[in-house]
């Protein structure tokens, strides 16, 4: 092996490097919190929705599941315009993010939902509560945090898929590796660096979620 | 020039498939056998084996696929060597299949109840026998349905050694798109055989998770 590393072009670039992996935090946060959004609707679509919703939900998660992101980000970025719709890669990015994201977090918070027994939401109704109330503090917070753990990794998944999104050249940290890279030839310094980063990325966002499930789900018992 | 989107360029996406299913097998056969030693080493009696096993999980499910196929693919440049796109998508995705393999079949190895290890070894088998004749037989049972659910996504996987270059059917894709410019239609294609390449797996998946769940009530 007689390759010498250099890593000035990474240190040159940091700034660049952290711009990027900025708006693959902003990406990620906004693709979690929509395609939650997303999620709980479908969710609630497919567990009590009419026939042809509940087949409508079921036809979105499934072809989802069942293609590369890739492509669907190709169909978004390239195929959209084609019908008038012209987006910038960032928001392709994002509406790509969210598309994905929501088909599988609806089928965790399914489960989720349907591990509540219908005695509670009885029980909730027959003590006065109105429906929302019944949906909010009965249903929907005790089925997140059934699914907290599965929900959570997902959406660390989610993170790190975000890279692929450098292909139609949005702006987060991959996309800025690349344009590194193409400047200076230190691939290998640069991708081993942002791979770090990524990682670090990873391990921020489980101590975030872990953060968020001690303020937001933790019973009494366990603050102990 | 634009091309019109004929029936030869639907050929052309229709036999980039093979490429798509043969880097899958690979991945796929690839990615067993390391992961079976990586799932092994990962419930270890060993400490250090099983720390090593579980920091290579980690290593490989908390950083981008992407930057893992562009490290085997820069890195080998780096050692001297030179891959071409299709070794080197087959070598980065193999080792990412059996950090999820891995992970996975841990699962199963310790879902085997701890009677069964102690009877094993009270009968005087010793590890290779225990996991041979015992342990494994009884966790491939358990390992099946969320193997299959994982091909799922290994195939889906496949479609980023496009990026590196590897014409594979998203590359395929890309290329036919380049010429006709009828992106919706193009991906559309592509996201249909890849829909038909999956889904049936993904249905097998959950069939045999239903007929495990009702075996084991």
């Amino acid at each position: 092996m007689n390759y010498t590393f250099d890593f000035k072009a990474v240190i040159d670039s940091w700034d660049y490097l952290l711009q990027g992996a900025w708006l693959t935090v902003q990406l990620s946060i906004g693709a979690m919190v929509l395609g939650l959004i997303v999620a709980i609707l479908c969710a609630l679509g497919k567990t009590s929705g009419p026939k042809p919703v509940r087949w409508v939900i079921n036809a979105y998660i499934e072809v989802v599941r069942n293609t590369p992101f890739l492509v669907q980000i190709f169909l978004i970025f390239f195929g959209l315009p084609t019908m008038g719709i012209r987006l910038s890669p960032d928001l392709a990015a994002l509406i790509a993010m969210v598309v994905n994201v929501g088909a599988y977090a609806t089928e965790i918070i399914r489960a989720g939902i349907e591990s509540i027994q219908k005695g509670q939401i009885e029980a909730g109704l027959a003590l006065g509560l109105k429906p929302l109330q019944v949906f909010r503090y009965i249903v929907i917070k005790p089925a997140l945090r059934t699914v907290y753990p599965a929900l959570t990794s997902q959406f660390i998944l989610l993170m790190l898929s975000s890279s692929v999104v450098s292909a139609i050249s949005a702006d987060e940290l991959t996309s800025v590796a690349n344009n590194i890279q193409s400047q200076t030839f230190r691939s290998f310094e640069i991708y081993i660096v942002v791979t770090g980063i990524y990682l670090m990325l990873a391990m921020m966002f489980s101590a975030l979620f872990a953060g968020i499930y001690k303020l937001a789900f933790a019973y009494d018992t366990d603050r102990r | 020039m634009i091309r019109a989107f004929s029936y030869n360029e639907f050929l052309f996406l229709l036999s980039a498939v093979q490429w798509t299913l043969a880097l899958s097998a690979i991945a796929f056969i690839g990615g067993a056998t390391v992961g079976l030693v990586i799932a092994l080493a990962r419930t270890s009696d060993i400490k250090a084996v099983r720390l090593a096993a579980t920091g290579y999980i980690q290593l490989f499910q908390g950083t981008p696929l992407l930057m893992q196929l562009f490290l085997v693919f820069f890195g080998a440049t780096v050692m001297g060597l030179d891959l071409n796109p299709w070794a080197a998508a087959a070598l980065g995705l193999t080792l990412n299949a059996s950090a999820f393999l891995g992970e996975i079949w841990r699962g199963c190895i310790q879902a085997v109840p701890r009677g069964q290890w102690e009877a094993a070894s009270a009968l005087g088998l010793r590890y290779p026998g225990l996991m041979r004749y015992v342990i494994l037989p009884q966790a491939v049972k358990v390992a099946v349905p969320p193997t299959v659910g994982f091909l799922v996504q290994l195939i889906k996987s496949t479609s980023l050694a496009a990026i590196i270059g590897f014409t594979e059917l998203t590359r395929a894709g890309q290329i036919v798109n380049n010429a006709t410019f009828q992106p919706f239609l193009v991906f559309g294609i592509v996201a249909v055989l890849y829909f038909l390449m999956c889904w049936p797996l993904s249905l097998l998946s959950a069939r045999l998770e239903r007929r495990y769940a009702l075996a084991t009530r």
